[in-house]
Order: C-alpha cells, then sequence, then structure tokens
C-alpha cells in the first residue's frame, strides 16, 4: 500500500440557496485505500458523493486527483449507485465492455480485462444474457464489474448493497474487495449500515448531521476475512453506532 | 375467540404451483406447516424470491393454494378473514388523504361512526410516534413516516392477526432500526398475535418469539427456532450475534 495521496479535497463546501449542507470538509484518500463513509440519515451523505463525483459544482472547495483538479474529462471516475443501471439494452459482456470502449481502449485489452471480471466474478453462465434475465444481486455485479473494469481514478459507491438481505450482503461485500484486492483501486464507499462499514473499510470517516463535517475518523485495522462477532469488530461497531444514533 | 391460549393459525401441509406460458410447472411453496399461537411475535425468514409473499397470501385468504389446510381459529380459510389485517413493503397510503383519513379508514368502511373511529384512530397514530401530523399528507411524509402509518392503519382497523410482509423493506438501514424498535416498543405495549415476514435475519431476530427459516425456492419449512433473547434485545450481544452466525449458516444464497 501505498502512502501517496491520490485523492485530495480541501474544504468542501455546499449550500442549496440557504440549506447549509455541507461544511468545509477536508481529506485525502490515499492510492488503493478502501474508504468508507457513514453519517446519520439525512446528514448529505449523497450530497457529498455528488461533488465527489462532480454530478454538481461545490459552493467553494475543490477536488484534486493526481495533484490536479477532478475533472471527468481528464480523470477516470467510476460510479455505482444503490439502483443497478446496467445497460438494458446490452449483454452482461457488452455491459462490462462499454466504459472500456468509451475511452478508446484497444480491442485486445477491452478482451483480456472482461475476461478477467467475468473470471472473477463467476459471470460465465450469464455472459451472454441481458440485464432484465438477471436478478437484481447479479445485475449489481455486473455494474460493480463494469466499474472496476475500467481502473477508475476513483471508484464511488453509494450504498450499492441497500437492499440485499445480510446473507447476499456479504457475498457480494466480499466480491468488491477480491476486486478491490485485484485492481489496487481506490474506493469511496458510502452506506448508512455500519456494520457494512467495518466489514468493509480499512477506514471510516463518520460525518455529523446537516450540514455536514467530518466528526471523527476511525481506523479499521482488522485481518480479513472480518468475523462481524469478533469482539473487536462489535467494540468498533458499537463505538460508531454511538456516534451517530439517532434511532 | 374459543382458543384464547391456544393455537391461533394452524398451516398444514400447503403447496403451491404455478404454470409458465408454456404450462411448464414451477412448485414455489412445497408442504409448508407451522402453527401460530396466540399473542405471539412470530417471524417468517428466508431469502429473496422464495414464496413469502405467496405464503402469506394463502394464509390471508387472498390466493388459492393448490393442497393443504389453513385453520383459522379452528374454521377453513378460503377467503379474506376481516380477523387478519395486513402491513405490505409498498404502503398503499391513499396519496389525496391526509394521515387520519388514511388511518381511519378499516373502521370508517364497516360503518364505524366518526366520535369512535376518530378515537381509535389518534390513539394508534400517538402510539406510532406521528401525533401532530394528523392533517399531513402521505408527500409531506418521509419513507419511515409513511410506513407508520401504514402501521397505524392496520393497528386501528384490530385486527386479530396483523400480518406484515417486509415492512421495511425499502428503508434505509437507519431508518429500519427506529422502526423495529418502534414495533417492538408497540408489542410490548399491546399485545397481538403477529406475523410478520423478512428476508433480514438481524431484524428476524431483534424482534420474534419464534423463527421459521425458509428454504430458497420451492419454500419449504428448514428449521424453527425459539428465540429466547430477554428484550429489550440488543443487536451487538455476543448471544445476538451468535444466533445470527448460525441462523445465516443455515440460510440459503439466492444469488
Amino acid at each position: 500500500m501505498s502512502n501517496k495521496n491520490k485523492i485530495e479535497v480541501k474544504n468542501l463546501t455546499k449550500y442549496f440557496d440557504k440549506l447549509h449542507v455541507l461544511d468545509d470538509v477536508s481529506f485525502n484518500v490515499r492510492k488503493g485505500e478502501f474508504l468508507c463513509v457513514v453519517g446519520p440519515t439525512g446528514c448529505g451523505k449523497t450530497t457529498f458523493l455528488n461533488l465527489l463525483t462532480r454530478l454538481i459544482p461545490p459552493t467553494s472547495g475543490d477536488l484534486f486527483i493526481d495533484g490536479t483538479p477532478a475533472d471527468p474529462k481528464v480523470h477516470n471516475l467510476a460510479f455505482v449507485f444503490q439502483e443497478p443501471s446496467a445497460m438494458p439494452w446490452l449483454t452482461v459482456e457488452k455491459n462490462l465492455e462499454f466504459g472500456l470502449k468509451i475511452k478508446g481502449m484497444p480491442k485486445d485489452v477491452i478482451k483480456e480485462r472482461v475476461e478477467r471480471i467475468i473470471k472473477l466474478l463467476g459471470l460465465e453462465e450469464f455472459r451472454n444474457k441481458y440485464p432484465h434475465l438477471l436478478s437484481v444481486s447479479s445485475e449489481q455485479r455486473t455494474v460493480v464489474g463494469r466499474a472496476f473494469a475500467i481502473f477508475p481514478d476513483l471508484l464511488l459507491m453509494d450504498e450499492p448493497y441497500g437492499q440485499m438481505d445480510i446473507k447476499m450482503r456479504y457475498y457480494l461485500e466480499d466480491e468488491v474487495i477480491k476486486l478491490w484486492k485485484e485492481f489496487d483501486s481506490t474506493v469511496v464507499f458510502i452506506t448508512h449500515n455500519i456494520e457494512e462499514a467495518v466489514y468493509l473499510a480499512e477506514r471510516i470517516l463518520i460525518l455529523s448531521n446537516k450540514p455536514a463535517t467530518i466528526k471523527e475518523e476511525v481506523i479499521v485495522d482488522l485481518p480479513r476475512p472480518r468475523d462481524f462477532t469478533d469482539p473487536k469488530f462489535t467494540e468498533i461497531r458499537r463505538h460508531i453506532t454511538e456516534q451517530i444514533k439517532w434511532w | 375467540m374459543e382458543q384464547k391460549t391456544g393455537v391461533r393459525l394452524s398451516v398444514n401441509n400447503i403447496y403451491k404451483t404455478f404454470y409458465s406460458k408454456s404450462d411448464e410447472p414451477h412448485l414455489v411453496v412445497d408442504n409448508v406447516s407451522f402453527k401460530v399461537k396466540e399473542n405471539e411475535f412470530l417471524v417468517i425468514l428466508g431469502p429473496g424470491n422464495c414464496g413469502k409473499t405467496v405464503i402469506l397470501n394463502m394464509i390471508s385468504g387472498l390466493m388459492e393454494r393448490d393442497n393443504g389446510d389453513i385453520e383459522l381459529d379452528g374454521e377453513n380459510v378460503t377467503s379474506p378473514n376481516p380477523k387478519m389485517g395486513m402491513v405490505f413493503q409498498k404502503m398503499g397510503l391513499m396519496p389525496w388523504k391526509t394521515v387520519m383519513e388514511n388511518v381511519e379508514i378499516g373502521p370508517k368502511m364497516r360503518g364505524v361512526n366518526t366520535k369512535e373511529r376518530r378515537e381509535k384512530a389518534a390513539y394508534y397514530i400517538n402510539l406510532v410516534g406521528l401525533g401532530g401530523f394528523e392533517k399531513s399528507y402521505p408527500h409531506q411524509l418521509s419513507g419511515g413516516m409513511k410506513q407508520r402509518v401504514g402501521i397505524a392503519r392496520a393497528y386501528t382497523n384490530d385486527p386479530e392477526i396483523l400480518i406484515m410482509d417486509e415492512p421495511f423493506g425499502q428503508l434505509d438501514a437507519q431508518t429500519r432500526y427506529n422502526m423495529q424498535n418502534e414495533v417492538a416498543r408497540i408489542t410490548s405495549q399491546e399485545k397481538r398475535t403477529i406475523i410478520f415476514v423478512t428476508n433480514n435475519i438481524e431484524e428476524a431476530l431483534y424482534l420474534g418469539d419464534r423463527v421459521i427459516l425458509l428454504a430458497e425456492c420451492p419454500a419449504r419449512v428448514k428449521e424453527i427456532y425459539n428465540i429466547e433473547l430477554q428484550r429489550p434485545r440488543d443487536m451487538i450481544a455476543p448471544m445476538f450475534l451468535k444466533l445470527r452466525k448460525e441462523i445465516s449458516n443455515n440460510t440459503d444464497l439466492a444469488l
């Protein structure tokens, strides 16, 4: 793991008219780091993410990738949202190729990379199927694979497994960890689910209520695969829960 | 009401098969049997698409079964029975009606007079923590609040058996915890026979007196767990997590 900062977020602030959503947020993400962001419901997590993806402009502050201002035309930014967003008119294989084609990659690179992802995710039997024939979980696996395929500078995931049952969630999370390790990607993963954050992250940022600021940073230094019944795991989970509990 | 302390609902060896357009049979419910006792909080737990809703629809008399018996207080169930009330995942609130009008709809349809039904509705609106929102419309409420309206509506209709079909499936993890606390609190204040369906093991363990674990499609009963954890339950307690792991290891993965 390198100590080089891949992403630098500086003094990010966002107002929607008078509504102050994000207040002076600064943090760095190392190259190859898996960072989770948690916060209470309605604290502005999605606004936070939309600022990082450049889908909306910040009121002030900035985002740098490799030292230059983030720009979707220059940098590879990939997103995965809660609702699976596979292109319905493309097969699983063509979905996985999609981003690589747009980036104008050579054919042999595209082929090699798509094969690697299909193999890693065990999608062989689905490769020629269209998304409507897949279960929600398999469609989301395709979308996650597509996002990793472009070797993004930054991969942003917004609650991708929010509606899955727990067993399924752990299975998909193990897959994400596998992809992340294999491709050494830099991931920012946003979730409401504290247990999920402790399972995945190397580091967790806890956001405060609106206007959101970084309340605390928690390092999760547990071996993988992690065990949700491990006392060290539950201690971290309980601590974070206490920081944001409103329910 | 003759069986006040005993079994209220008894499901014996029910089956259901659906047929595709090409007449191919697809077995969805495979010989399911269980009993629901008076004032019990029974959870039916199973992975996605395993036929949980089909079982509920047969219990509530909305769907015919192919085989087997379902008896409510010793009587054969063949059509919807006012003794049973439902809360669905999609809440089905009427958007042109206020919270109060949505909640009072059951007794109103049965011709209960305005004063009596409003008093009852107001009681349950307060119980679910929505006092002050009686005149709000559904679009003015958050997802969790709408789900509370659905729960208040079901209670106001005063069913003897309350059936809840994945009522929190669409909520975020924290709002879901909040609603689970609410249901646990309401249940401790007002005993009722509840059948609660979920795919969430944590939720099942937090709420249930008993948990019936179903296998992936076709649904059949894999195991029945008596949950003897003390209430209020702590989801991060070692005993809770141990049991969660045990059930998880016994659950099918429906990729």
